[in-house]
């Protein structure tokens, strides 16, 4: 078992200040949002490593990061033993680069409407002067839409066979990691299953180890070998899929998992969550998820629950057993 | 049942003439809500269901209208109502819930002045009282310390509680029937799940018939009573709840149910439907379905478009899915 993917107490702050004047002005203090908090994970090669929560958890924080989109402010991420924060040698900053890519949640926005489909896909090898003859055409049919599709506009395509460019486009530099946020959200679930059974295909196929970011417990229960939960930024709970949807440890992994809707849950009356996710601005002390929990005690309003290990779990819970 | 349904609509049709020829995105829909009752609505984008509710309560922006068919309310022809005389059922005996609750708000106004302006507008009532009526709605859905919470402005809510202050004007008139498009669907799975329990128990203590347009299928089977399937503008499938989502007669609604990854769990792959939904500019012949439709034969590209009436009174389907199929999987 080899982690490929390591990240070490990340942290990453936003400055959320408004502009000087008005802060002069208003006489406001600057104002800091820590979107991710100390978080630390390892995925392993081949592997579906999925993080859920929900929205503002620090998801597509965590995702840029480890593609490089937004620097960390603390911590490390390494991908095959190489931090791009850190390391100074160009070559291998660039062959880390093109070992991971990411796709986004909505595919219409990611793609460019004046390009052919044939140049959106090889577009990432071009701009490095790579060979792309047959590339586009090939990575249509891989994707199991045809070569003929390489000549037309995106704008012809329906959500479903966009997405499917978007991922050709993603594999077009061989990349032996990719970061999926919410790649299936905006699709309707007749489609979605097209899209996530391509995923699984690839991974087969391809070797592939995938970041895949959700906010759907279905999804991810069906995709995921290990599952993050965050809550305002920190993880709360890790686990192995079945470890976790058949044990939750966390108060709000459990608090999730009761509160999703189930397809066969007719009539189910649920005491509904209290509160609702606070302010990141000024998350609350301790745990922050102690103003909601229904265990918490004095103890948790005081001091940050550290990560511990309870048989195959990871959580960071004072109660937690 | 022998009580007039709260909502009756008959073989509704809403058409939008565009350039490239008139299109239909509702066709010949029929369906009915009892007091008290939630009726699911569901279906993938596009499927016409916005399209409907809007058509119920008159806000089908120009120049999509309603060219055949009726809807009564309470038993009363409303589908023939002018713009004004629709503006003032809304709100009386008609409220509604959008995905974004900014739709209905103004932003101008304090929460309380849009309660309060509402109340008044359709019940009788002195300032004062609009007022303590307000401020007991806001309780009624839970915001805390409603007296002072009445005098902010939907700004400074959370999107959980401008769902909530959208919930109190939907009610606050004490409205026969509430439209709730895709209420829940921009919000977190708790947040979800708190507004869910509100609708249900307010449907339930105040016996409002609830219209609730989701593409969820889990929001269905928790909330709704019985359940419309949508495709393609026209119903596929409607019946109790339970009896639609465990044992679908439609091919949609079975394929629906099937490619979700919990009706799959412990699969490796998902079961999926091929293609996609038809543009409607591009409808198939027959059956919209028939291309997706691993059950099509000769009759279904042929014949003119099955209809819930027409068929078995459940599915709109020529070859409706036997109902002992799943006794047999499982023997
Ligand atoms: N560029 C930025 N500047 C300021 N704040 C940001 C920025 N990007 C993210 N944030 C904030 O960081 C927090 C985490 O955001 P992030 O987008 O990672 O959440 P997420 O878990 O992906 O949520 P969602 O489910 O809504 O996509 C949020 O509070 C967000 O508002
Ligand atoms: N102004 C319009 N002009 C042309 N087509 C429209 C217009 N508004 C909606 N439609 C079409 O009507 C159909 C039904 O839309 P809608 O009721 O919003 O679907 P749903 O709510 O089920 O997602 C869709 O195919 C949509 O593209
Ligand atoms: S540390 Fe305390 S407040 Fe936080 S989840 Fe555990 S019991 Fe609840
Ligand atoms: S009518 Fe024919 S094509 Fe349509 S759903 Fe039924 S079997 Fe399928
Ligand atoms: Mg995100
Ligand atoms: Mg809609």
């Amino acid at each position: 078992m080899s982690a490929i993917i390591k990240v070490e107490h990340l942290t990453r702050v936003f400055d959320v200040s408004k502009p000087l004047l008005n802060r002069v002005i208003e006489r406001l203090p600057r104002a800091l949002l820590t979107a991710v908090s100390d978080v630390s994970f390892e995925i392993e090669e081949n592997s579906v490593y999925a993080l859920v929560g929900e929205s503002g958890s620090g998801k597509s924080t965590i995702g840029k990061i480890m593609v490089g989109l937004v620097a960390p402010t603390e911590g490390s991420v390494q991908i095959s033993g190489v931090d791009l924060a850190s390391e100074t040698d160009a070559a291998k900053i660039e062959a880390v680069r093109s070992e991971i890519q990411m796709i986004f949640q909505d595919p219409f926005a990611s793609l460019n409407p004046r390009w052919r489909v044939r140049d959106v896909i090889a577009e990432p090898v071009a701009a490095k002067g790579g060979d792309t003859t047959g590339l586009a055409e090939k990575l249509l049919e891989q994707v199991g839409l045809s070569a003929a599709d390489a000549g037309k506009y995106p704008h012809e395509f329906s959500g479903g066979q966009r997405q499917r460019i978007c991922i050709a486009r993603a594999l077009a530099s061989n990349p032996r990691i990719i970061v999926c946020d919410e790649p299936t959200s905006a699709l309707d679930v007749s489609v979605q299953a097209q899209v996530l059974n391509l995923m699984s295909d690839l991974r087969e196929e391809l070797g592939l180890t995938y970041l895949f970011i959700s906010h759907d417990l279905t999804v991810v229960q069906h995709m995921a070998d290990r599952i993050g939960v965050l809550y305002l930024g920190r993880l709360v709970e890790e686990a192995p899929r079945d470890v976790l949807f058949n044990d939750p440890k966390h108060p709000y992994t459990q608090m999730l998992f009761a509160a999703a809707p189930k397809m066969d849950g007719f009539g189910r009356e649920i005491e509904a969550p209290k509160g609702e996710i606070p302010d990141a601005i000024n998350p609350p002390t301790g745990c922050a998820f102690h103003p909601r929990c229904p265990l918490a005690v004095e103890r948790c309003s005081r001091e940050r629950p550290e990560m511990r290990n309870i048989g195959k779990t990871r959580v960071a819970c004072h109660m937690a057993e | 049942m022998t009580d007039t349904p709260v909502l009756s609509v008959r073989n509704l049709v809403v058409e939008i003439p565009t350039r490239h020829g008139l299109l239909r995105p509702v066709d010949d829909v029929s369906y009915d809500i009892e007091a008290g009752e939630i009726l699911g609505v569901v279906g993938e984008s596009g499927a016409g269901k916005s399209m409907t509710g809007n058509a119920v309560i008159g806000l089908l922006d120009p120049p999509a209208r309603i060219t055949s068919g009726e809807i009564l309310l309470s038993g009363q022809p409303i589908h023939n109502l002018g713009r004004s005389a629709l503006r003032r059922l809304r709100g009386k005996k008609m409220g509604m819930i959008f995905q974004d609750p900014l739709t209905s708000l103004n932003p101008l106004l304090t929460v309380g002045e849009q309660l309060s302006e509402t109340i008044r507008e359709h019940l009788d009532v002195s300032h004062d009282q609009a007022r303590k009526r307000a401020v007991a709605a806001l309780e009624e859905v839970g915001i805390p310390a409603a007296s002072a919470r009445i005098n902010s402005y939907p700004h400074e809510f959370s999107g959980g509680m401008r769902q909530r202050v959208v919930i109190a004007l939907a009610l606050c008139a004490e409205p026969d029937l509430v439209i709730a498009d895709e209420p829940t669907t921009a919000l977190d799975v708790s947040v979800q799940a708190q507004i869910m329990a509100l609708l249900k128990r307010l449907c339930r203590e105040r016996g409002v018939a609830v219209m609730l347009v989701t593409h969820d299928m889990g929001v269905i089977a928790e909330a709704a009573d019985r359940v419309a399937v949508m495709y393609a503008g026209r119903l596929a499938e409607l019946g109790g709840v339970r009896e639609v989502l465990t044992n679908a007669r439609h091919p949609y609604t079975d394929g629906l149910m099937a490619s979700t990854p919990l009706a799959s769990a412990g699969l490796k792959r998902l079961r999926q439907i091929p293609g996609a939904m038809p543009r409607l500019g591009a409808l198939p012949t027959g059956c919209a379905f028939h291309p997706r439709c691993e059950y099509a034969q000769d009759r279904c590209r042929k014949d003119p478009g099955p209809t819930i009436d027409s068929c078995d009174g459940r599915a709109a389907c020529w070859f409706p899915l036997a109902t002992d199929r799943k006794e047999e999987a499982q023997a």
